[in-house]
Order: C-alpha cells, then structure tokens, then sequence
C-alpha cells in the first residue's frame, strides 16, 4: 500500500495542520516523513516545560518560543528539501478566511479545544475542503474525517458540554474532591482575591438559612488596620466554621447525608505556623511574583504528599498571608491559573479543610492542581498512534478514496480484540445547523431580554460565532469588524442595550432573523417565539434555543437524588472550565443518534455495533472525559488467573 | 537524585504523564534498562517515545551502515553523506536520541546480537528485536528466559503497510485498579519459539491471517538464507508453494494466508512511516505497561493493517485443546 500511486497522490498537495502540539508534533514528522512537500502549520502557542515529555521536536532551550516555528526548524533537519510554513498565530484571526482555506488539499486538525475545532469545521464547509479531525486523552484517541456531503461535519454530533455542578451541591452539600475544589477556586478564592463586582455565590447560603441580617460581604473584607494574622483566621472560621455551623442549623439538608463538621482555627494545631513567622524573610529572594509560595516558607516540600488537616491550615493561612503581603497589588483582578503556585497552594489547602468537614478524603498538591488546572493527561505514545492513523486517513482523502474512510478509535482496553477500532464514518446529519442550515428556534422574553443578552448567549456561547451579524429582513441590527464607520459603531453599541420588541426593526414573535459570521462564512435562521415567564432554577438563560445540538451537561449522581425529581431541575451551575493547555479530547457523545449509526464494515464477530456513551470508570481522576465507544467497551476483558 | 523520590526537574517535565500512570511507574521506569535491536522506522519511533517516557537507559545495536532505504522512516539522521563518515545507524541515531530527554543515558552496544550470551541480557529489563533471523528471534527469547531476573522480550517488524508485535513476559504478575480496588493479576506467556510451534488447526477461529502470512514469509526468508525484507512480488511463487506445504502440514485452508496478502507483504518492502507511527506507539505502550507493572499487557501478538485500519490482539499460546 505504501505505493507509488500514493507518493503520487501526496506530491504537490499543499496541506495545513492546525497546532503543533502533542498531536502536531508527531504528525509533522510523519507527514515529513511520508513524502508530503508543502506543509503549512499554524499555533498560537508557544513552549513550555511540561510540553517536553511528549512534544519531542522541542528542547529545554526552546521554552518561550512558538512552536509552529521551532517544529519547522526541527523537521527540516531530517527533511531539509520540503517546505513548510509556519504561522505563529491564532487560526481565528482573521486573515484565516475562507480563501486561505481553499488553498489547501485537506485541513488537519491537532487542537486542544472545543472553540477552535468548532471554527476550523466551519471555515472547512464554507472552503469545501475535507478536514481530518483528532483528539487524545491518555492512552484514548480518536481520529475522524469530515467530508461536506459525504460524511457528518464535526458539529452533526453534540459535543459533552464542560462539566458543571449544581450550585447546592458546591455551596452546601459536597460530596466529593472535586466539589470541594470549585468550591475553593471559583468561590473562595475569587471572592477573596478575584473581581469584587463579580456575582458569586459564597455568602448566599449563609444569610438564607438563619435569617442573619449580617452583611455577610464585610466578612471578606480586611478591616482597616487588621492584622494579617488576625484576618486569616477570621476568613478561616468564617468560611471552615461558621458558615458550617449555619448550614448545619437547616436540618432537613442532613436527614439523609452525614453531617459536616465545623473547624475552627483554635481546633487545630498551628503551633509551628506561629513559631515560624520570621521565614518570611525567605520569600523576598523570589522576585517571580507566580514563584512566591506558602510550601516553601512552611517547608513543605513534596507536591505528592497529602497534607494533614494542619498543614493545610498552615499553608490556607500562610498562602492568604503572603497574597497580601507580597501580591497585594493583584489583589482584585486575579482570577485562578494552575500555573500560579501562590493559587494553588491556597485552593488546595481550601479544598482539603472544605473535604476534612465532609468527610472527603484530602488529596495531594499534585492532584489538586490537576483537577483545578483540568489538566489533560497525555502522553507521547497516543499522540504518535493517533498521528499515524491522521496520516493514513488524509492519503485516503487525497485519493478520494470515500468508501474506506474510517472515523478510528484507539482504546485502552481492547474490544472485541480490537486497540485499535476503525468505524465507517456517518452520513451528514440532515438536522444539523452547521452543515445543513437548518433554522433553529428561541424562545425568549422579547420584551425584556436585550440584544446583548442574545448575542452572549445564543450567539456567541451557543453557536460559537467569532465575527457575527445579526438581521432581520434587510434590516441590520447588529455587526462587529474592522472596517465599520463610527457612526454604525455608535449605533450597533446603542442596540445592544435595547430590548428586543424595541428594536429600530423590532422583533417579536413569530420574527425570523439571520444570524451570519463573515469569516465562517455560517448563516443560521432563527425562529423567534415569545415566552413571558421562565424557571430562574432551571432555565437560567432566561432563553432556550432548540434545533441546536449540544449534549446535556453531564450530570453527577448525587443530583437526582439531591432534588428527589428528575434531573433536569438542576441547571443553576458551576462549571469547570477547560484548562486550554493540551490536547483536549472532544468526544462526541452519540447516543442521540441511534438511528443514524452505520456498521464496521468487517462484521465478522457481531452483528451489533451500538455506539454508546460510556464513562470511563477506569480512570482514578476524577475529571474523566465522557467517552463515545463501541458496545462492549464497559465489559473490561477478564483478566485469566492461572 | 537518590532513586527514591522524583527530582522536581523529574515532576515538571513528567508532569502530565505522571497524570496518566502516576509516581511508582515513573520511578520504575526511570530506573529501567532497555535494549534494542534492528533501527528501521518502527523501532526508531519506539526509541523516541521510550525516551520521552523517561527511560533509565536505552541500549542501541545496530552495526549496519546508513543507506536511503534504512532512512526512509528515520528522523534522527539528516539525509548528508558527509556527518556519516565511518559511524553505524546505531551510532548515529544515538547522538539525535540523546538530545531528546537529557535524564536518558543513550549508548551504542556494538556486535552481533545473536552472540551475545545471557549475562548481556540480564542487564535489560526489556529487549526489542527487529529486522533480524527467525533463528537470532528464537535464541535470543530463550537467553532472555534463562536470565536470572525477568527480561520482558519483544520482537517487531513491519512489512508493506502491516505490522507484527510479539510479547513474552514470561510469569508475568500485575496490578490494576478495577471499581476503585487493586487487584493483582497473573499471567504466563508462552516463548516465540512455545507460541508458533503451535499446530494452526487448533488456534482459536479467526485468527488475524496477518500471523499465518507472516510465518509463511518468516519461514521462506529462513530457508532461503536470506535478511528479514529481502523480498519481492518475484517471490511470490516460492512464498505460494511453501504455503502450500504449511497449510497441508497443519490442516489449514490456504484462504487462512491469502496470495494478495502474501504478495503485498513480499513487493512493500519500502516503509511506510505512518505504520511505523502506530506500531512503534502501541510497542512504546507495552513496555511501559510491563516496566511499570500498571494495565493490562498485550497477550502475545498484536497485528496493525493499515489497509482496513484494525489494531488487533491475539492471543497465541492457548490452543482450543485447553478447554
């Protein structure tokens, strides 16, 4: 197979791989090696230390630098006679239209997030160019092809939402690590050293259930004059002990669950915290504000250890402390990064002490930031496997050859003797908004939402629009670029402010607008219906678009039981956001689809081929993607004892 | 560094796969002795990703002078005659190597593999085998066997656009987390020598028809004398009658070894780097797998088409008759 009449076919094509990351790394160099001459190669990003362990066209001396370049240098070491040509830059600009687009053969995509997947499919339809679609997760990877017409796009599927978790069970009612940490990082810690404007959900809880009147907002705030010391260990008893005790009082919450136990800072031994106040003499020899940290001057050394209740205080008091005294100009305007030591160390000893008053186990630094950052787990392997198969499927796609296309899964636990697991690809979903325009429908309050609230919502957030236009008939309500005059600048800013029904055009019920994006080149028709009255609890957007496919957010386990009623009343929600930092693995979650799905070509040892939407309960991480895999995945092999 | 603890250079730069097989396996494979054997592009692909990985050190041999052909899937050596000179592949893949993860100690091991006794091997806990006799296969599985600590042995090749792993771990005893709990897992493997003197009529149905091809080709390269890949689409007649004979011995349909398989895997003898990419991968997995004790480890071969795009695991060493 590795023929001439496949040199052939790769001689000349001009190919553009999106991110020269874990995946990008190794598909250049296959591609390199392939025979593919004319390479473009584009990524924002540039290098850092964690990238080394799997991104092997990069070294430590090149930390800093963009890797679109560095992995260009490096793969014309070994093949100095073809042409690449990077671009240290973000796909979305602009300048990465539609006819930038049509220049190439076959689009790769090595990328890390939801966004830009979503951008690239788009940019890919308009161009009518194919694009091979990939994405890993630990030993998990997948490869995909998206031909327009021929096989779905990478938005027929919904896509797992990010993870999110009702309010209560963050606020009030933990029950695993995981809570503990939202709790900590985008509660806590951004009430105490994030945006004070910002709505936030810490004091809520407190004030409703005594009927208090205290203004729980001065809590937070450091007195004038307060001694740091004396102000830690009121925001420790506060948040660990009072605000505990409070919840306990509402007694029906504790029926069924075991109670929380208040801590106090006087409970627990912090002897050796007072003992040690003159080390922070230490921290002035950093001068990286992100490289001050409460580990050191307490001497905690092992990211891997799991800290006691006391060290947790400890390094709880000492981190607030050191904010203060050597950050405090950030104080205000930080908002959490896993790259921050001083901020991890402060939300995992907030989350620890949080899972001590649950009864949760406590979990390491390490752990913690893990879960905090949302790190994604990668290794080389995957990435060279998968990069490989990207390979195999894009010589296809330049020999047309459609009838062997294959969407390939890589598993890490074989099925039906399959690692690696190739699936005919689907036919085009005839309801999708993307690739078949389908019109979708909003219901929405037109007499009080805002355009605004349309465009952050639906627009932006929902249909993942970069550059959009919004108009109704021929009138246009709302446009965002470059090259507009000041006066429609000065006009589009005035609509957003207005109501709907208020509109220079208005629209109302039973109105049809026109969503575009330029550079997508994407128009979406939207039925407007009129709705008076929505469920603050349940639908929060104060909107529902329908006719658009994005899968439910996962829910946890404890939720309907929780609420005793179906899981859809939880929707008011904390989510964690996806760290952008690595290969993000976008799964699509088929079981929506049942009846679009396709058999293995080679059905020789089953009939049935249900995909289905798993977890993989396999994982110790809690964080665990959703993972789409063939029926039999869930039953692991037994293992044969001897 | 005592060997005990991670260095926190270690932790950074392993970071993100510590968060896939945790501390212990880093540690135990940054304590690891690999030894490989025959530098085409898959096992080059494996070099790299062991290196990443965070190997203690890996061991090269391969005397062979550097040709086009040895450089097809090669993106250690840049394709100038002139930084040659008089070096071996071995010798030139390990300078590019040792760049890659400075914490790995990359050294050449000069000779012919198959006159290595088993004190060499013992220093390894893991050899790799590619490109060489299916006698060097045979003899040096069993030095592995007689080495006095388990050395985890393994053997790849690729022809065309297909390629072969084989796994011996001897007694092999591992852990893994199920529903939360550690269980310990025993398995025994049997040698390559054990597992393709099986009798074919009784492996289990439907098995890959890449392993019978493979052994059909394996034992034609043997009787011809000739190196592993030293064959042509001209070959094809001698490959069909020797098949013939083989089937006939067994009791197999020749349908089990079909002539457009045999003569893909006889004519592709250039290589195809992207199945270097996923067999060097799936190999790179395993050896982690087995120095690490974590996950369960491929039993005994895996076969990767590139042509219907199936990764698939055999299991060759039970026969039907153990029921």
């Amino acid at each position: 197979m590795a023929t001439e009449q496949q040199l052939s076919a790769i001689k000349g094509e001009k190919v553009l791989m999106v991110g020269a990351g874990g995946i990008g790394c190794e598909l250049l160099k296959t591609l390199a090696l392939s025979g593919f001459q004319d390479i473009h190669i584009i990524d924002m990003d540039t290098i850092e230390v964690s990238n080394l362990n799997r991104q092997f066209l990069f070294r430590q001396s090149h930390v800093g630098q963009s890797k679109a370049k560095v992995a260009r240098d490096a793969v014309l070491k070994f093949r100095p006679n073809i042409s690449i040509t990077p671009y240290h830059a973000n796909i979305k600009d602009p300048d990465f239209n539609v006819d930038f687009f049509k220049k190439f053969s076959v689009v790769l995509n090595g990328l890390d997030n939801l966004d830009a997947r979503r951008h690239v499919n788009r940019l890919c339809l308009a161009a009518g160019v194919p694009l091979v679609e990939s994405g890993t997760t630990g030993f998990l990877g997948q490869v995909t092809v998206h031909v327009k017409g021929k096989t779905e796009c990478y938005e027929c599927q919904p896509k797992p939402a990010p993870k999110t978790y009702p309010v209560c069970t963050i606020t009030s009612t933990p029950s695993k690590f995981v809570h503990c940490i939202v709790w900590a990082k985008d509660l806590l810690f951004a009430r105490l050293f994030g945006d004070k404007n910002q709505e936030n959900d810490l004091n809520v809880r407190s004030s409703d259930a005594s009927g208090s009147s205290e203004p729980a907002e001065d809590v937070f705030e450091r007195k004038r004059d307060e001694d740091i010391e004396e102000y830690g260990r009121r925001v420790y008893d506060h948040v660990f002990g009072y605000n505990i005790e409070v919840a306990l009082s509402n007694e029906d919450t504790w029926k069924k669950r075991n109670k929380p136990r208040p801590i106090y800072v006087r409970d627990v031994e912090l002897a050796e915290v007072i003992q040690q106040n003159g080390n922070l003499d230490k921290v002035s020899v950093f001068s990286d504000p992100l490289s001050v940290s409460a580990m050191t001057t307490i001497g905690l050394k092992n990211p891997q250890d799991v800290w006691s209740l006391a060290e947790n205080s400890r390094v709880f008091l000492e981190a607030l402390k050191l904010f203060f005294l050597k950050r405090e100009k950030e104080i205000g305007n930080l908002t959490f990064d896993k790259d921050d030591q001083l901020a991890v160390e402060f939300v995992t000893a907030a989350a620890n002490i949080r899972a001590s008053s649950f009864g949760i186990h406590l979990h390491s630094l390490f752990e913690a930031k893990g879960i905090a950052g949302n790190i994604v787990h990668a290794v080389a392997t995957t990435n060279a496997i998968i990069a490989g198969l990207i390979v195999i499927e894009t010589i296809k796609v330049l020999q047309d050859d459609v009838k062997n296309y294959r969407m390939t899964y890589c598993l890490e636990h074989p099925s039906r003797k399959m690692l690696l697991m190739p699936v005919e690809p689907f036919e085009p979903n005839k309801s999708c908004y993307v690739c078949s325009e389908t019109p979708l429908t909003l219901e929405i309050n037109t007499n009080n939402s805002k355009l605004r609230d349309f465009v952050e919502k639906i627009v932006k957030a929902k249909l993942g629009m970069n550059l959009p236009l919004i108009m109704h008939g021929s009138a246009l309500l709302y446009e965002v670029g470059d090259d507009l005059e000041e006066d429609m600048v000065a006009n589009y800013a005035a609509n957003l402010d207005k109501v709907l029904a208020q509109l220079p055009s208005p629209i109302t019920g039973g109105t049809i607008i026109t969503v575009e994006d330029l550079q997508q080149e994407l128009t979406c028709n939207i039925n407007i219906k009129h709705r008076e009255e929505f469920d603050e609890e349940n639908e929060p957007d104060g909107m529902i678009l329908s006719g658009w496919t994005q899968a439910l957010a996962q829910k946890n386990d404890e939720t309907s039981k929780e609420n005793g009623a179906s899981t859809s009343n939880v929707s008011q929600t904390v989510s964690l956001e996806d760290e952008e930092d690595d290969e993000l693995q976008i799964l699509p979650a088929f079981s929506g689809f049942a009846g679009n799905k396709r058999k293995l070509t080679d059905n020789a040892n089953s009939s049935s081929s249900d995909l289905s939407c798993v977890g993989d309960e396999n994982k110790d991480c809690d964080d665990s993607e959703a993972i789409v895999m063939l029926d039999g995945y869930g039953e692991r092999k037994k293992c044969r004892v001897q | 560094m005592n060997g005990e603890e991670l260095t926190e250079q270690e932790t950074a730069l392993y970071d993100r796969q510590i968060r896939v097989w945790g501390v212990d396996a880093q540690r135990r494979l940054s304590k690891s002795h690999i030894l490989v054997s025959g530098l085409k592009g898959t096992v080059i692909e494996f070099c790299k990703n062991i290196i990443l990985a965070g190997v203690g050190s890996l061991t090269l041999n391969d005397d062979r002078p550097v040709t086009d052909e040895l450089l097809s899937a090669n993106f250690l050596i840049p394709p100038d005659e002139t930084v040659f000179g008089e070096k071996s592949l071995a010798e030139l893949s390990c300078e590019s190597l040792k760049d890659f993860n400075p914490m790995v100690r990359v050294s050449v091991q000069k000779g012919d593999l198959s006159s290595f006794g088993v004190d060499f091997f013992d220093k390894f806990d893991a050899v790799v085998v590619s490109c060489c006799s299916l006698n060097t296969k045979k003899s040096v599985n069993e030095k592995c066997r007689k080495s006095s600590k388990r050395v985890a042995f393994y053997t790849v090749d690729c022809r065309d656009s297909c390629g072969e792993i084989f796994v011996d771990l001897q007694d092999y005893t591992y852990s893994k987390t199920k529903m939360d709990k550690m269980t310990e897992c025993k398995l025994q493997y049997p040698s390559f020598e054990e597992a393709i003197a099986i009798p074919w009529r009784s492996l289990p149905r439907r098995l890959s028809k890449l392993y019978f091809a493979m052994r059909v080709i394996e034992r034609f390269e043997e009787y011809q004398g000739r190196m592993p890949g030293q064959t042509s689409a001209a070959d094809l007649p001698n490959v069909l009658n020797l098949r013939k004979e083989l089937c006939e011995a067994h009791s197999l349909s020749e349908h089990q070894a079909p002539d457009a398989l045999i003569e893909r895997l006889l004519s592709g003898t250039r290589e195809f780097p992207p199945v270097c990419a996923v067999v060097g991968g799936i190999l790179g997995q395993e050896v982690i797998k087995a120095i690490s004790g974590k996950g369960d480890p491929l039993k005994n071969f895996f076969f990767f088409d590139a042509m219907d795009g199936k990764g698939i695991i055999e299991d060759i060493g039970k026969t039907n008759d153990d029921a």
